[in-house]
């Protein structure tokens, strides 16, 4: 294979892996946006989306289209039962518990996918064909166009949603200051409640365009919400266009570090970049500083 | 005192009462006349990273102990099983193993799961003079030969000559290795190196991952560019059904070798189409269908089997075999010798031609393993099932 | 430091002196150990996070540096455990200097996920430098401490060995907390701009009480080190770091006394679960979802509180009572 198959193909697999980290890491923001918080149980969502669709596809035999919607539905449901559960009751958290909070809310989670699915790693079918396709002597896997694609769509209806929609203005409002919109009128708790759905609805897409090329155990969460806090942080928290870009610049680090450097130390090479942008320019890429202290 | 308060105590109180009665149910045993139960520890990775193991080594534990117990107990006296979990992890199993010993009185230890682990309270158990048969795969737990370490799994050295056999005969002499970065992996890993100048092995391409990786492309994609005749990977799930997914995406030719780590259809199941042509070494156990009737191990292997399936309406594994071999051992010097550990520990030690699960075990003072590489045999996979390779 | 704290002080150091004798069972004593050698942990944790206001979720890495510099010395270069000691203190120290000074710029989040990343990269090294560090197979053999010529076999040795140095530190710590500097990083906490403005050099209290806490984890990596004589890098991974900061909330994090709570309940309660098997997990994220949420501010605190409560209300009730019966 010539290096420069190799370096094509490395770029694929970064590609394909960079863009769930992206998706993640969009999930945190939207999160982070209307609310300030962090939820380390990000990664779950990914992970329920992934299995839920797994019982719906391999278990009830329902066509994968319409257990798509349903899966990210269902996530959706257990995001907004998140938040009324345990975000909603606190009083005036600090960052402290908070981590711990969606933390506990996390171990729960698995605990509770641990029962209901078991241990075992579970896959589904592809979504189109399974044979790769040639370019430049690199292969291209058909699921990773898919994850390209539903990624990138998910992206304009996100665009639409929050330059378009009331709602959508409404959570972008409480972003910069809720203090200022609710006195404009603006049900601050309900666009928390909304952000929660959100985020989890983008976590389920992740999970079920991902599990047919990486499967799905009840274990898959924590080093996804890891790296897409990553990505999410490399960007600039609070800039959705910064996450899933260091979503990828992550994705392509890993990949290129495997393939240049080591394979072993892939994951410590990326996150070394991160620490390097972080110490350099401490609001990520594309976070802007005036904007964070407004949002206090 | 106001309401809140009132409905939160009753909420503590309630919480209380079922914490008591849970306890009590997980705490009960099968009551005998008068016979003194013998208690026999197991500690497991029942969760996390090593619950491939730990689970279906529980479930064959707690399998064994009902059966023993309906049929009358061992010399009458009820077979009382204790249950740890060591999620895999050494500080657990330390604490685990002194429970164990200290408190609960335990005859003998079935356990763990892991190496690591393993390694980690081999000094315990020999201070304290606590026979332990343990259903992990490292070498170095039974050399040096210690008094009262026992393992029943086969050696890892010997699934690696195995595999250095079977190569050898197909002509094979530059292979790629491809290993996770577990405890299992690297001495799968260790070995591989160590023992391939023997067969006149060069390793070309020496490439890991993590555990939890899910795309081992750039890896592979590395092995591509060398002149590697085959890949050889050690490693546990998901790696192990993930690998031969993504060699097919990259559309490597070059056959696939797995440790015995492979030891569940359901890697086969999981990697689907790209697991054709997967060859391994494992115990008997997974073909025993297609086993000849007259062969030695088919009959336990056939009831454990039938058995297992029956009770947990899963797949069999090699790993819950291991449990039986160790557990059956424990058992049949209990009812040899009684319940003196220094006794039953001379009993294992001398025990000859054992028919067990992972193979035909010859105990001796200097072996305490009691398996050698015949305890192998290279299967392969054909149409989604496990068959024995054979000569083609 | 104030009568209250001395008494509770002399309280405590009663009890650990007797615990051992009135438990007998090694396997007890040996939970005890743990529990004194995490505390080491935590209570430097609780002086970053509760006092001085910073986060770390890369401490596990501090703990298995020490553990792995007094564990690889005291093996592969024949040292004794006294000199691994103190390699490890010092290199735990230069490591958090090092990373410390630029890390602490960041704020919140950015923080968390600095040390973050700094906790899994070192986790990654103790995996993958296999020449060092035996790599995921661990190494075991480590020799137990010695004193004169007495080794520290038994878990009793050890356990008054640990618990002696845990009370050093423990009353060190209280003694700051109670001092000028202890106020200094009090005002840190609440508002690093007023601090500032009023002469308090924050970003040196900031380092100084990173590198402390840093060193003490490094500490009490050595005394694991010695104590389970086999390290293996699953025990330093990112799932501890997190671990530890759940012991300082559960137990309070604005209070020392807090740490020691939350690293004994966190400590002992799944040794409890792992009868439990498969719900032990389940279990655990409960009781720690539920005191975030009802006790936010953590156990000491929070009980504290409702007692307080108790005792004015009942008192309330008395003078009723009097009166009535009047």
């Amino acid at each position: 294979m010539s290096p420069a198959s190799q370096f094509l193909q490395y770029i694929f697999t970064g590609v394909a892996v960079g863009a769930i980290y992206g998706m993640v890491a969009l999930g945190f923001n939207i999160i982070y946006n209307a609310t300030g918080i962090i939820n380390l149980a990000q990664g779950e969502f990914v992970m329920l989306g992934g299995m839920i669709m797994i019982s719906l596809t391999n278990g009830l035999k329902i066509p994968m289209g319409v257990g798509f919607f349903i899966s990210v539905g269902i996530v959706t449901l257990i995001g907004a039962i998140f938040e009324r559960g345990a975000i909603h009751p606190l009083r005036n958290p600090s960052i402290m518990s908070l981590i711990i909070i969606t933390v506990a809310a996390s171990i729960l989670l698995k605990g509770g996918a641990m029962f209901i699915w078991g241990k075992q790693t579970y896959t589904l079918p592809p979504f189109s064909s399974n044979n790769p396709i040639s370019i430049g002597g690199a292969a291209l896997t058909p699921q990773t166009i898919w994850i390209l694609g539903i990624m990138g769509a998910s992206m304009v209806a996100l665009a639409i949603f929050f330059n378009f929609t009331i709602t959508g203005k409404a959570m972008r409002a409480c972003a910069v200051n809720r203090l200022a919109a609710s006195l404009v009128g603006i049900n601050v708790k309900l666009m928390v409640l909304f952000s929660f759905a959100l985020s989890a609805a983008i976590g389920a897409v992740a999970g079920v365009i991902i599990t047919p090329v990486a499967l799905m155990d009840y274990d898959r969460g924590t080093l996804l919400a890891i790296k897409g806090f990553a990505s999410a942080v490399l960007g600039g928290l609070g800039s959705n266009v910064g996450a899933v870009v260091a979503g990828f610049i992550i994705g392509l680090m890993e990949s290129m570090g495997a393939g240049f450097i080591s394979s072993g130390y892939k994951d410590a090479i990326a996150l070394l970049v991160l620490l390097f942008v972080l110490f350099l320019r401490p609001e990520g890429i594309m976070g802007r500083v005036e904007e964070e202290k407004f949002k206090k | 005192m106001t309401k809140s308060k009132k409905s939160r105590l009753k909420g503590v109180g309630l919480f209380l009462c079922l914490t008591i009665f849970v306890l009590g149910l997980t705490c009960s045993y099968p009551v005998f006349a008068s016979k003194q139960p013998y208690k026999v520890g197991a500690i497991f990775a029942i969760t996390g990273g090593a619950s491939f193991l730990g689970e279906p080594e529980r479930n064959t534990a707690r399998m064994i102990e009902e059966m023993i117990n309906a049929r009358g107990g061992i010399n009458g006296h009820p077979l009382q099983l204790i249950i740890e979990d060591t999620a895999g992890d050494e500080t657990k199993t330390v604490n685990a193993v002194k429970k164990l010993i200290y408190r609960d009185n335990v005859l003998a230890i079935v356990g763990p799961s892991r190496s690591g682990t393993t390694m980690a309270i081999i000094p315990i158990v020999e201070k304290e003079g606590v026979l332990l048969i343990s259903c992990a795969a490292a070498e170095a737990i039974v050399s040096p030969v210690k008094k009262w370490v026992f393992k029943t799994p086969q050696k890892d050295s010997d699934a690696v000559r195995k595999i250095y056999e079977y190569m050898n005969k197909k002509g094979i002499s530059r292979i790629a290795i491809i290993t996770g970065t577990t405890g299992f992996g690297d001495q799968g890993r260790k070995q591989l190196k160590q023992l391939a100048p023997e067969y006149g092995i060069s390793i070309v391409a020496d490439e890991t991952y993590g555990p939890k990786d899910t795309d081992m492309t750039a890896q592979l994609t590395r092995i591509k560019a060398t002149p590697a005749q085959a890949v050889v990977n050690w490693s546990i799930v998901p790696a192990q059904s993930i690998v031969p997914k993504n060699m097919r995406q990259l559309g490597m030719k070059i056959p696939l070798l797995q440790s015995h780590g492979f030891g569940n259809i359901m890697y086969v199941e999981l990697a689907g189409e790209a697991a054709e042509g997967i060859i391994f070494p494992a115990g008997r156990l997974l073909a025993v269908d297609t086993l000849p009737d007259d062969h030695p191990q088919k009959e336990v292997l056939a009831r454990y089997k039938k058995e297992y399936e029956a009770r947990f309406k899963e797949n069999v594994s090699t790993f819950g075999g291991h449990a039986w071999d160790a557990l059956w051992l424990v058992i049949n010097a209990l009812e040899e010798t009684g319940p003196r550990p220094e006794a039953m520990r001379t009993n294992i030690e001398h025990t000859k031609e054992f028919v067990g699960t992972g193979g035909i075990f010859n105990f001796s003072p200097q072996d305490h393993n009691g398996l050698t590489k015949e305890a192998f045999e290279m299967l392969t996979v054909k149409r989604g099932k496990f068959v024995v390779l054979g000569e083609s | 430091m104030g009568r209250k704290n001395l008494y509770a002080m002399v309280v405590l150091t009663g009890v650990v002196l007797l615990l051992p004798y009135l438990i007998g069972n090694p396997y007890y004593v040996g939970v005890l150990v743990f529990l004194g050698i995490y505390s080491l942990i935590t209570i430097g944790l609780c002086l970053l996070i509760g006092y001085t206001g910073q986060i770390s979720l890369g401490h596990a890495a501090f703990f298995g540096l020490g553990a792995y510099t007094s564990g690889i010395l005291s093996t592969r270069f024949g040292l004794s455990p006294w000199l691994g000691m103190v390699a490890a203190i010092f290199l735990t120290g230069g490591v958090a200097f090092v990373i410390g000074a630029p890390a602490l710029k960041l704020k919140g989040h950015y923080l968390a996920m600095a040390t973050l990343a700094f906790g899994e990269i070192i986790y990654i090294i103790f995996n993958q430098w296999i020449a060092c560090t035996g790599g995921p197979s661990g190494f075991g053999e480590i020799p137990r401490f010695s004193i004169g010529g007495f080794s520290l076999e038994s878990d009793f040795s050890y356990y008054y060995f640990v618990w002696g140095i845990v009370l050093f530190v423990f009353l060190a710590s209280l003694n700051l907390v109670h001092s000028r500097i202890g106020r200094a990083l009090r005002s840190i906490r609440d508002s690093e701009v007023a601090a500032r403005c009023m002469g308090v050099n924050t970003s040196s209290y900031k380092l100084k009480i990173f590198v402390f806490s840093a060193t003490l984890a490094g500490l009490a990596g050595s005394l694991y080190a010695h104590f389970v004589t086999f390290l293996s890098p699953g025990s330093f991974s990112v799932m501890f770091s997190i671990i530890l900061l759940t012991m300082v909330a559960v137990g309070g994090m604005a209070n020392i006394w807090g740490a020691i709570i939350g690293t004994a309940i966190l400590t002992i309660l799944p040794e409890y679960l792992r009868a439990f098997e498969d719900y032990d997990i389940l279990i655990y994220g409960s009781v720690l979802l539920g005191i975030m949420i009802f006790l936010p501010e953590g156990l000491v605190i929070g009980i504290f509180n409702i007692l307080k409560e108790k005792i004015s209300s009942t008192g309330a009730l008395e003078e009723r009572t009097l009166t009535a019966g009047k």
